[in-house]
């Protein structure tokens, strides 16, 4: 396989008197696309191709500190934390120098990718540390010319230059610089085994502003003599705009202008409470749906049977599965809303033909195009400038609130602030496709697996959203069309993966809904996981088989077989798995592998009151190379729980027209009175990191299922699970 | 409406809307951010401040009320460089993700620790009821017994 180095991309180099110097690259780290994109998002980290390449900068200054511009979002995931990890490893530099921020769109063609899909650490990692050591190596170049010695007898520690007799700080070489040559081919990467900085708990960067309430979110962005807008949204789904009769609501106090766009609505005024208060008083009339949809159009749609069906994966044959004797169950989770606590807001100044942007988004550069085209400029004079997200969990990858404040701000000449109120995340905003999986197994006399059928159904999660249409179409020429005409966001997790079987095969069907339905934290994996672990418990205890030696014997002896198996037993064993527990509580287990990272769950639950209580949840997760420890601990506790409350708890209805509930109060979600317990275990397997923020929430619904099951002798199959006990 | 307050020990003065929800007083008119916008409805507790020694949320507390009362916001919390029992202890913990939802909690957990010193884990399930969607919740039990400790051992 050919390795592209970044020797042999594009650089970016900027000096100045005085300014350090800039230096960055076009990534291309991956080698020939030759995986399936099946394989590729349920399996593989994803390569990125040709255009749709992420780009990084490192900018030194004067004061030795370093600035990465990084492409990617912190939204909580920890990749500041990482990616300041892996740089200044092999810049050989005190972490603390090393700073992290966010790249906006005008620094240059920033990632066309989205922050998403556990993909961060992992995509970057290679290529982050070629042009680490890169910049290292420049920044030696130097030295020795400054020390007039040799390159070859300076070695770099600790933010320093050291000669045999004299030494200079990055700072020195940084202020004692006048003109920098970039390396041309890629240095020699340190060996793991001489890691400082990889794989250290260091405490994550962004800590103390957090805790002090610094740091600043898309919804906290202002510029002087801003100014606020409120914007109407449709009242049900596939409502749009039509007219509005504006009266004597331009008079009304603080009101600046109210703004009528082929599609929208909105109000500016000096201070939020006037542009509600304003907004509250037009008369707009909307052109409605012919029929307003129902929780039973959704159920009838999203169907196991109905839409486009596409086979994704084949071994063997399943024909034997046709005879009646087939052992057959269902499953079924609901819709569901992201429950990020900061609503998409933004701020927007345009001025002269150009717009500056402050918001949170997953996909800047997509926000950017968006921008550009409603407002018909030049992609070049808007800028994107990312701020930290308060959540993301796949809610910011549509935000159609730039685009509101970029024409307002240009309607008023003033800079204008614009959110979604909270009853507008949920009417407004997109949910989580609701799924049907059914599932079909026979076995044979030993209690083996003959052969199993997994047929999965949900709306869209790809399909029909920006990023699909920008980044994936290119990739389908080059792998197969059966895979492509299914939505690889919805049946993510759906794939059998034991593989020990020799027939099993999966369908994923596939229906557009009358709203929108996309991305949501591991998209399909968590329902996905909860039918196919539900139904390898069923099938365990059907044929009176011990759950984890079922799950053993059906796992394939390769190295992701064997790396399932892995978690699964060092899970089992810190739980204590099969040895007996007080009277009262009962264990469940799950698997699931994501980006090639395996998880086991094991939750220990009771009920309670008629509440299923999750006690304890014991999770081993293998991430391959493990960059941060504690980031991977407090992204495997915050999947679990985030799991936990999807499991248990959250459901979206839809009534004329309506999300219901449209409200935190009755939107239930966990809180720390619903927390078990959590003991992470981390296995490390291989030389590079792979995905860690949606991986951990894949078993942990069928492991708390399992569990009940185990306590109570009753299957819950549908999601939430806690409106099936009562 | 002119309303008059003290808002981490220094009184503000201010002209807005009656109506106006005090969050937004905090946020737009005095520019302070570390309060957060969560719900609107009171349910999330992003926007917890003290009014007067009680933990309030300021989404949904009319300004007009806050009149001659002394207000405390996240900001504030800390007395000058060194950071309260609370704050210490989510450090410790290293509890944020996001960090949006945290600066709510923190008013929350230390108004509990005012008036509850060492609160069990009951306790802390029936007071603590914002809500965390990165799923904080198990590093903050800890951090919450952890800041009881501190707290105590300071005075």
């Amino acid at each position: 396989m050919k390795k592209e180095t970044i020797s042999r991309r594009g650089f970016i180099f900027k000096t100045g008197v005085g300014l350090g110097v800039l230096v960055g690259v076009g990534v291309m780290a991956c080698g020939p696309l030759r995986r399936t994109i099946a394989e590729k998002v349920d399996q593989g980290p994803p390569g990125y191709k040709n255009e749709y390449e992420a780009y990084v900068w490192f900018e030194l200054k004067p004061d030795g500190t370093i600035t990465l511009y990084s492409p990617k979002v912190e939204m909580g995931q920890g990749i500041f934390t990482a990616l300041a990890q892996i740089a200044a490893d092999e810049l050989e530099m005190d972490f603390k120098n090393l700073k992290v921020v966010h790249a906006t769109t005008n620094h240059g063609p920033i990632d066309s990718l989205s922050t998403g899909g556990s993909l961060t650490v992992s995509s970057l990692y290679q290529p982050l540390r070629e042009l680490a050591a890169t910049m290292r190596e420049m920044i030696k170049a130097n030295a020795a010319t400054i020390m007039g010695v040799p390159v070859k007898t300076l070695t770099v520690k600790n933010g320093e230059v050291i000669g045999v007799n004299q030494k200079l700080t990055f700072a020195e070489v940084a202020s004692k610089s006048t003109k920098w040559d970039i390396k041309i081919e890629t240095p020699v990467l340190k060996p793991n085994k001489d890691f400082t900085i990889i794989g250290k708990p260091i405490p994550r960067n962004d800590l103390v502003p957090k805790v002090k309430g610094e740091t600043r979110y898309g919804i906290d962005s202002t510029f002087p003599d801003m100014v606020f807008g409120s914007v109407a949204r449709p009242p049900v789904f596939g409502a749009t705009f039509q007219s509005v009769e504006v009266g004597d609501v331009a008079k009304m106090p603080g009101v600046v202008k109210v703004l009528t766009e082929k599609n929208f609505v909105g109000v500016i005024a000096d201070s939020r409470v006037q542009a509600e208060d304003a907004k509250k008083a037009l008369k707009i009339t909307w052109k409605m749906p012919n029929k307003l949809a129902q929780q039973a159009d959704v159920d009838a749609l999203v169907r196991v049977g109905v839409g486009k069906d596409v086979m994704i994966q084949k071994e063997g044959n399943t024909d034997i599965l046709k005879k009646d004797e087939t052992f057959t169950k269902e499953y079924f989770s609901p819709l569901g809303v992201h429950g990020h606590i900061e609503p998409n807001g933004a701020a927007a100044f345009y001025k002269d033909g150009k717009v500056v942007v402050k918001m949170s988004t997953q996909v800047a550069s997509i926000t950017r195009d968006d921008v550009a085209k409603a407002l018909k400029i030049d992609k070049e004079n808007v800028d994107i400038q990312s701020q930290f997200l308060g959540g993301g969990f796949g809610r910011r990858l549509q935000t159609p609130h730039a685009i509101e404040a970029a024409l307002m701000s240009r309607a008023v000449g003033k800079p204008v602030h614009v959110f979604f109120e909270r009853n507008e995340e949920f009417q407004n905003g997109v949910l989580r496709p609701p799924t049907h999986n059914v599932l079909k197994a026979k076995l044979d006399a030993n209690g083996t697996i003959e052969a199993i059928e997994h047929h999965t159904a949900s709306a869209d999660v790809a399909f029909n959203s920006a990023i699909l249409a920008n980044v994936f179409k290119p990739l389908s020429s080059s792998i197969g069309e059966s895979i492509v005409g299914a939505d690889f966001g919805a049946w993510r997790g759906g794939m059998i993966h034991y593989k020990n079987i020799k027939n099993y095969n999966t369908t994923a069907y596939h229906k557009e809904l009358p709203f929108q339905t996309s991305w949501w934290r591991g998209l399909g994996l968590l329902a996905n996981t909860f039918a196919i672990e539900s139904f390898m418990d069923e099938l365990a205890h059907y044929s009176n088989q011990d759950a984890l030696e079922f799950r053993l014997k059906h796992l394939r002896d390769d190295e992701k077989g064997r790396s399932i198996k892995n978690v699964l037993t060092a899970a089992c064993e810190k739980a204590g798995w099969g040895k007996p527990l007080p009277a009262g509580r009962a264990m469940g287990l799950a698997c699931s592998i994501d980006v090639n990272t395996p998880v086991a769950q094991v939750a220990e639950v009771e009920i309670k009151n008629g509440q299923i209580k999750v006690r304890k949840v014991t999770c081993a997760i293998d991430p391959g190379l493990i960059i941060n420890p504690d980031g991977v601990k407090a992204q495997s506790e915050g999947a679990i729980i985030m799991g936990l409350s999807a499991t248990l708890f959250e459901e979206i209805t839809i009534k004329d027209g309506m999300a219901t509930p449209n409200a935190f109060g009755y939107y239930p979600m966990a809180s720390i009175r619903d927390t078990p317990e959590i003991e992470i275990i981390l296995l490390s397997s291989g030389d590079k990191p792979r995905g860690v923020g949606e991986p951990p929430i894949g078993p942990i619904g069928a492991a708390i299922a399992n569990a009940v099951f185990n306590l109570t002798g009753k299957r819950l199959n549908r999601i939430p699970l806690q409106t099936q006990i009562t | 409406m002119k309303i008059d307050f003290v808002i981490n020990n220094i009184p503000k003065s201010v002209d807005v809307p009656e109506n106006m929800p005090l969050l937004w007083v905090v946020r737009d008119v005095l520019d302070m951010k570390g309060t957060k916008f969560g719900c609107g409805q009171a349910a999330c507790g992003a926007c917890t401040v003290h009014i007067d020694g009680d933990a309030v949320r300021s989404c949904s507390f009319a300004v007009q009320y806050a009149q001659n009362k002394h207000i405390t916001t996240i900001e504030g919390l800390s007395s000058g460089e060194k950071l309260h029992p609370v704050q210490q202890a989510w450090i410790e913990e290293i509890v944020p993700q996001c960090g949006y939802c945290q600066p709510g909690f923190m008013m929350s957990v230390a108004n509990l620790l005012d008036k509850i010193p060492n609160p069990t884990d009951e306790e802390i399930d029936d007071n603590i009821t914002n809500i965390c969607r990165c799923g904080t919740y198990y590093r903050m039990r800890k951090a919450i017994h952890r800041a009881a400790t501190i707290k105590s051992s300071q005075i």
